[in-house]
């Protein structure tokens, strides 16, 4: 029997020649990662197994970038836990305040994550790297402690959707609508403990910063991990990058899929979720006034270069609404760079935005970014849980970069003129 | 284990289980004390050692933090009982040793402050309040290895050769 993407990957790190969705397999890993939340317990954890190296110290990245610049003592202790690990066990990529990006930028960027990967993180968002045609999930601490130790996993091997996308995007719409549009459809849970399979003729429009943003969300629809098969954009990415050798896998045509589902991407509109989950989706056309108090427009969802040439399109020339404060995060230092390089961060400090050094921060309630009792933020974010950016009576909606970009200039949410 | 039901609904997620801003510690019993403080303020100190959340589908979506186990265990709570779990929280649970259950009819027809008795080996829910007996849904043999070794850190050392 045919294989999907996922399976093939993960059997290309077993010593089975197949596997198939429902079986357990221990997989090999060819990367992890840690960040400065998860990262403390997992050494915890680590150092309970009771071995004093780990399967591969250039297979390990440690990535403060949470509560980075650290934003109060504990913090500051939680990335000195981090940076010990990293310096007594000779741990190749650590990267300081400075150097550091959000994580599930700055792998991809660096050249660390290849096609083909199995790649495991404690951090929910590692999904983001099946972008690359990696198989890439997000575990806890002590599973990815484990991970340290063996250089593997266990996996039970998820059945697959197949998402065939067709059609040419509208202008304005990236990867944020079709990755929103479809948890809409099929909810939360919609995808729990399966793969996201995204494959079909649109895809060649659809950059590789746009992917990274799909597959990112896929954990929002409860799945395991998105994926995206390898092609020339994916080729293009890499070419100038990897750090390792790579091997490319495609799924088989007669691969079994749990549910095969086509989307129309010319028909996606500039999509917005609502309050308090991912899937409360609903165009920006039929959504009426709401007034927001902070927009933000980073993360490891939509911190990208791609996101802030947008952003910077739509902002040029205009001025943040008195009533709203604008934080724009650029996800790593090399994005920050080319922003300034192309004029970018000009343009949106003109218009009065905030500026950020790279950091989760407000994504996640940490820092840079916290909202008061009753307060809305519009956020190209990936989550809008409750209190997920400060008080427990705050609000987030989820858009992408343009609808962000020009609601901020309205006061309201709101899709860009022209 | 005994303890009586609070209910939750469905897609309680990490954030509303631990909020971020409180993950600067691995301390269990700190991070208990704000447990879903957003939806439940005061839930902590109203807690009695040994109570069980009984919630619907999707139970712990949202981020990978283990944190959100552990914020439930330093609470006082002795097991999750659901409609069905968010993956990562689950492996997350099964690794730190907080039981979790998938069990519709018990999470349908339990009511808050039902007591509720659970045999962790067999499976068995019984709801004393209602005087109703329930199977909840066996795990796979493989994640039997792993809850029988002790959790996933001895069973690595077991597979490292490492004594436990």
């Amino acid at each position: 029997m045919g294989m999907t993407l996922t399976e093939k990957i993960i059997s290309a790190h077993t010593d089975k020649d197949e596997v198939h969705s429902g079986e357990f397999v221990i997989a090999r890993v060819d990367f992890s990662l840690a960040n400065d939340i998860t990262g403390p317990l997992a050494i915890k954890e680590f150092e309970k197994i009771g071995i004093n190296k780990v399967f591969d110290k250039e297979r390990i990245a440690l990535i403060p970038d949470h509560f980075t610049p650290n934003k109060d003592i504990p913090s500051a202790e939680q990335c000195k836990i981090l940076r010990e690990f990293a310096r007594k066990m000779d741990i190749k990529y650590y990267y300081e305040v400075g150097r550091v990006g959000i994580e599930h930028a700055l792998l991809p960027e660096e050249g660390l994550i290849v096609p083909g990967d199995v790649v495991i993180g404690a951090d929910s968002h590692t999904c983001t790297y099946g972008a690359l045609g990696a198989f890439s999930t997000g575990v806890g601490s002590t599973d990815l402690a484990n991970v340290w130790a063996t250089g593997d996993i266990w996996l039970r091997v998820p059945e697959s959707i197949k998402f065939i996308l067709y059609g040419k995007p509208g202008k304005w719409i990236t990867g944020k609508d079709i990755i929103l549009n479809i948890i809409g459809r099929i909810g939360v849970e919609g995808a729990n403990y399966m793969a996201m399979e995204f494959s079909g003729e649109a895809l060649k429009y659809i950059s590789m910063d746009s992917r990274f943003t799909i597959c990112n969300m896929a954990i929002e629809a409860g799945a395991k991990n998105g994926i995206i098969p390898f092609d020339d954009i994916t080729a293009e990415y890499i070419k100038s990058r990897n750090k390792r050798p790579y091997k490319v896998y495609l799924p088989d045509e007669d691969a079994n899929y749990k549910e095969i589902i086509e989307i129309d991407v010319s028909s996606i509109p500039l999509e917005v979720a609502f309050p308090h989950l991912p899937s409360n989706v609903k165009s920006v056309e039929e959504i009426g006034d709401i007034y927001i108090d902070q927009v933000v427009i980073g993360s490891c969802t939509n911190g990208r270069i791609e996101d802030l040439r947008i952003a910077a399109q739509i902002l040029k020339g205009k001025k943040v609404h008195p009533y709203v404060r604008l934080i724009v995060i650029p996800a790593t230092q090399e994005v920050y760079l080319q922003a300034l390089k192309e004029g970018l961060i000009e343009i949106f400090i003109s218009a009065g935005a905030s500026v950020s050094t790279p950091t989760c921060g407000p994504c996640l309630g940490g820092h840079m970014g916290i909202l008061a009792k009753g307060e809305k933020a519009l956020a190209t974010t990936n989550r809008n849980f409750i209190g997920r950016m400060g008080h427990p009576e705050s609000e987030v909606y989820l858009c992408g970069p343009a609808v962000a970009a020009a609601s901020s200039i309205e006061g309201k949410i709101t899709a860009p003129y022209g | 284990m005994i303890g009586k039901a609070w209910k939750f609904g469905d897609n309680i997620d990490t954030d509303v289980i631990i909020p971020a801003r409180y993950l600067v510690t691995q301390d269990m019993l700190e991070l208990g004390k704000h447990c879903m403080e957003g939806i439940a303020p005061d839930f902590s100190s109203r807690v009695s050692k040994g109570d069980i959340i009984v919630a619907g589908r999707n139970f712990g979506c949202g981020s990978s933090r283990e944190h959100a186990p552990l914020a439930i265990l330093g609470a006082g709570i002795s097991a999750v009982i659901a409609i069905s779990f968010a993956r990562i929280f689950f492996r997350n649970s099964i690794n730190v040793g907080l039981p979790v259950l998938i069990c519709k009819d018990v999470v349908e027809e339990c009511e808050e402050g039902d007591l509720l008795e659970i045999d962790l080996e067999s499976g068995r829910i019984y709801n004393k309040s209602k005087d109703k007996e329930y199977k909840s849904e066996s795990y796979p043999p493989q994640l039997m290895d792993i809850i029988k070794s002790g959790g996933l850190t001895n069973y690595t050392r077991r597979r490292l050769g490492i004594n436990v």
